[in-house]
């Protein structure tokens, strides 16, 4: 089981050392900040003695999986990580680096805070979202976007009532204040979620090519200072409570969880804005996950060097902070600041400006190992390559084994489901399902217009399009993850993850080009999550290299399950894929909405007998073990590029690409811009129920004037992609067969008020 | 005319109000940093949305206590225009440059959305050239944002032509479904009884750029210049 620090100190009766002799660490102790037994052998060896107990701390969250990635960096060095737009490489720097043209670049990452979010909804989330900026900011880009990727339990628990608005409220209250618009994201809803929400933010930023501020200490002799809000007593062990599951006990870890302020982050933000032209501003980094040991370590490993911190300078919230408190308080909204001795007067005069703590609390030396001082005394001394990542810190591969429910959902057959004789209920059902409606419940909590780049407010497209102003170009951007079809298959699941943010990104007009992702599993030493795991990445990996689209960073969150009564409920594997994409000329921007009454409205793409891993059998007809839907990568990668080709030639009027829910909701979303109705005629070589409300892949709905319709079947002609004629647009109705499923006007509304309705 | 746009630590639609007064309407337009005391001469003081200190006491509350706002009251009170927008608006009620205040929406959440809105009073500056039946699409962010007055100011704001606009629905009809955040009287804007200083929740700045689709928002800006012109 995880504790706290508070009861590690209580049930071991620890004294605090003051020296680095006093209060040795036992293989107790180190198994209860969650080390194994030869984790602790290896780190007597790396020290030549045994640690003392803020030592045996510090290793204790470098090597956490939430520092280290111990047990996932082996597989996440498979995935393709180079490309000619790349900037920076994985890894390298806080988050990814793009090239976007014309000397822009552009900084995105997505994160997790599942577990701070599973406790305290409200500070979770709202200090996912500050850390994540940070990351963005850290290193000299000003953030643009927000996105987030939510995931939650049964809609009518109550504690999931209380998640989502917790979790709404804080990234609401906290990203509107700061000040950058959340233009996308996903909000699902799954009984898996129950206990462990998924919460996951992601920030866009953009710079001058050259202006990379990096995350390096260097010059022996330079000054190291400490910036932004004091240091408390909050979010201590918050890596470590991250890399353990979440139990019934786990409210007690409530001090692991930190609490934010927008408005220091704000000034922060604006601070390092200013820094950019400083000369003498060596490096810097956000102190994120276990604070001031983890920046300290990773920027001297970085700049091969070391530092002397004298732990006592460091401004505090409390007056009695021991070492180890100070060294892995995670109190939000600060950062690790170098800086070339000599030029320390001009930044101070920066954080004077935005009236910000800066405090010189050390020196850079080149003895590669990090000295911790308190009152003049060396409380801890360790050596920087052997506790980061991609250094000294343990890697691990783990035992793989796939999960029963497998072999069991390859007997589905859509013949074991009875069509329901009543379509029109089914179509209403799904249209006022929570995974369905309309998020405006959610998306109107957030400041999305903050910025006045967002394109999507007036006009939506599958993809969110961020204006860069004084320039023809803008950002395309998603989030995208189908948990459901990743668990029935993680390899192709993962694929698809990759390939739905690309289509969103085709479809908006543009060129997918580097993605982000944050893969929440559950824990890694179950083999099943395990081999769910590489599944997922190895798909991701292929997808990736076919759509040239690398990937820039991310962040793994494990530990995703509930322990109760004994038994380990793993969430859904869920890779979310945050997708950075470029519409090189804003003509070539298509929407997801039809235009004008006669508009032709046709398929791309295959249409297939398949209901597996879909909404509609999982949520009509309670079937939640089938097999993932109909996918094929090469197929799904050139209707893309189709769909690229006919928007060049400007032969269509919209593009919409088919997803959860199936044909009849794509069609749907299509005509609620405009309010336009349409009549189709559905396959009569495919199950109608298959056809409106299958979730097959590599599906795109467009809508082509009757102008254009000769040159658009010419132009598919010269290509493989499969496409069908669905029908046209009308004025309001909704028919399907001739058969009237209402008017759009009354399913308009229905989709709109249905999340809200059920949250009250 | 020359604008100051006034930032606060928390200001974070400064930019978006720059972009707007500078490259949209071409404007000359200077920062003016919340510690100055100096209006650099500027002819309309803007104060932007955002969240001015934070705002974790109360919204504009500490503000009012800058420096640059004491020039800023002085301004306003020489008969210098002044426009607040948003925390703005919150900012001129809490120094007292307008009557009235802004309490929590009525619904307790933060509403980021396009609303719709009609001037009421050609008789200022800012609505002198929007026809009163004209229904703009402009969007609101705010989590404080319920006009309220006690019933004596009420009467007097109305009576005295200061209310500038009010909530209305897509067809311009002003009724209870139509107001976003329970306001009083629909209110979404007023100008003080000099009608030299003005305040709106909705963000005409977020309505002025092509390419975003909706250009409502530069008639305001287009009646503030127009005039001045003139």
């Amino acid at each position: 089981m995880l504790c706290t620090f508070a009861s590690v100190k209580k049930e071991l009766k620890i004294n605090m050392p003051t020296t680095l002799e006093e209060n040795l660490a036992t293989l107790e102790i180190a198994q209860t900040l969650g080390l194994l037994e030869e984790e602790f052998e290896q780190i007597k060896k790396i020290l030549d003695r045994t640690p003392n107990f803020t030592e045996i701390s510090i290793f204790s969250v470098m090597w956490s999986e939430h520092c280290c990635y111990k047990n996932s960096i082996k597989w996440l060095k498979t995935l393709p990580r180079e490309g000619e737009k790349m900037l920076v490489g994985a890894g390298e720097e806080n988050a990814g680096l793009v090239d976007v043209g014309e000397g822009r670049a552009c900084c995105f990452k997505i994160e997790s805070h599942n577990h701070p979010s599973a406790i305290e909804p409200y500070q979770g989330a709202a200090t996912g979202v500050g850390g994540i900026n940070r990351d963005i900011f850290t290193m000299g880009a000003r953030p643009i976007a927000q996105l987030n990727s939510l995931r939650f339990g049964d809609i009518t628990r109550e504690r999931t009532k209380w998640h989502i608005k917790g979790v709404v409220k804080g990234i609401g209250d906290y990203g509107n204040a700061f000040g950058i618009p959340v233009v996308g994201g996903e909000v699902f809803f799954d009984k898996c979620y129950n206990t462990n929400p998924l919460v996951n933010a992601m920030s866009v930023g953009m710079m001058e090519a050259g202006d990379i501020i990096s995350a390096i200490a260097e010059g022996p002799g330079n000054l190291v200072y400490i910036v932004g809000s004091s240091t408390g007593k909050d979010g201590i062990h918050g890596a470590t409570f991250a890399s353990g599951d979440i139990t019934e006990e786990s409210a007690s870890d409530l001090p692991s969880v930190q609490v934010g302020d927008p408005f220091q982050e704000k000034l922060l933000m604006e601070a390092t804005q200013e820094l950019l032209g400083i000369s003498g501003l060596v490096g810097m980094q956000d102190m994120g996950a276990a604070g001031i040991t983890c920046s300290t370590l990773e920027m001297s490993d970085k700049g091969e060097c070391g530092m002397k911190i004298y732990l006592d300078k460091v401004p505090t919230r409390q007056t009695d902070m021991k070492p180890y408190e100070i060294l892995l308080s995670e109190s939000q909204e600060r950062m690790l600041v170098v800086v070339e001795r000599g030029s320390e007067e001009e930044i101070i005069a920066v954080f004077e400006k935005w009236d910000l703590n800066c405090v010189e609390i050390g020196e850079v030396t080149d003895t590669k190992r990090v000295e911790y001082y308190m009152n003049g005394e060396l409380v801890a001394d360790v050596p920087a390559w052997d506790l980061v990542l991609g250094g000294g810190a343990p890697v691990y591969d783990r035992e793989q084994k796939e999960p029963a429910y497998v072999a069991e959902a390859s007997n589905f057959s859509i013949d074991s489901v009875t069509e329901p004789a009543d379509l029109k209920a089914v179509a209403d059902f799904m249209l006022q399902h929570q995974n369905i409606a309309s998020k405006r419940w959610v998306i109107e909590q957030y400041d999305s217009m903050v910025g006045t780049a967002n394109m999507g407010t007036n006009a939506e497209s599958d993809a969110a399009v961020v204006n860069l102003k004084d320039s023809d170009t803008a950002l395309l951007l998603s989030t995208d993850c189908n948990s459901r079809y990743v668990k029935a298959d993680p390899r192709v699941g993962g694929m698809i993850a990759v390939t739905e943010g690309a289509r969103n990104v085709t479809c908006s007009g543009g060129k997918p080009l580097a993605i982000t992702n944050c893969l929440n599993f559950g824990n890694p030493y179950n083999p099943e999550v395990y081999w769910q795991f590489v599944g997922a990445v190895t798909g991701m990996g292929e997808a990736c290299r076919k759509f040239d689209t690398p990937v820039t960073g991310g962040n793994v969150s494990f530990y995703n399950q509930t322990s109760i009564g004994g038994t380990e409920e793993a969430v859904h594997p869920t890779p979310v894929i945050g997708m950075l994409g470029l519409l090189e000329s804003k003509s070539d921007r298509l929407l997801l909405e039809f235009n004008d009454i006669g508009d032709k409205i046709y398929l791309l793409g295959p249409s297939k007998n398949d209901i597996s891993s879909s909404e509609y059998l999982y949520s009509y007809h309670g079937v939640e073990n089938s097999p993932v839907p109909y996918f094929d990568l090469d197929e799904d990668y050139n209707t893309q590029q189709t769909l690229a080709k006919l928007n060049q030639n400007k032969l269509i009027q919209s593009a919409h690409d088919v997803a959860d829910g199936g044909l009849y909701i794509t069609l749907l979303e299509s005509c609620f811009a405009n309010e336009v109705g349409f009549e189709i005629s559905t396959d009569a070589t495919i199950r109608k129920d298959a056809f409106l409300f299958g979730e097959s892949q590599g599906r795109i709905v467009v809508s082509v004037k009757a102008e254009n319709e000769s040159k658009f079947i010419e132009s598919l002609g010269e290509t493989d992609t499969p496409f069908a004629l669905l029908g046209s647009v009308t004025k309001r109705d909704i028919k399907i067969d001739d058969v009237n499923f209402g008017t759009i006007i009354d399913l308009k509304n229905k989709y709109n008020t249905a999340l809200g309705n059920l949250l009250a | 005319m020359k604008f100051g746009v006034v930032i606060f630590p928390g200001s974070n639609c400064d930019e978006d109000m720059i972009y707007t007064l500078a490259s949209t309407m071409g404007q000359e337009v200077v920062r003016l940093w919340h510690k100055e005391n100096d209006l650099q001469g500027c002819d309309c003081i803007v104060l932007p949305g955002g969240f001015s200190y934070g705002d974790y006491l109360r919204s504009g509350a500490i503000a009012r206590f800058s420096p640059i706002m004491t020039e800023v009251i002085e301004h306003a009170n020489e008969g210098g225009y002044v426009f607040g927008v948003c925390n703005g608006f919150q900012v001129l009620c809490e120094s007292g440059l307008l009557p009235g205040a802004l309490l929590h929406n009525n619904n307790q959440q933060f509403i980021c959305k396009n609303i719709y809105l009609r001037s009421a009073t050609s008789k200022t500056l800012l609505t002198a050239t929007i026809d009163p039946l004209d229904v703009l699409k402009i969007p609101i962010a705010h989590g404080e944002g319920r006009y309220y007055a006690d019933q004596a100011t009420l009467d007097k704001i109305q009576e005295r032509d200061q209310v500038l606009f009010r909530y209305c629905d897509e067809s311009g009809e002003i009724n209870r479904e139509a107001n976003p955040n329970g306001s009083l009287e629909n209110i979404a804007g007023i100008c003080n009884e000099k009608r030299n200083v003005f305040g709106m929740m909705p963000h005409p700045e977020r309505a002025s750029d092509s390419a975003l689709g909706n250009l409502d928002g530069k008639k305001l800006f287009e009646s503030l210049l127009e005039l001045q012109t003139a």
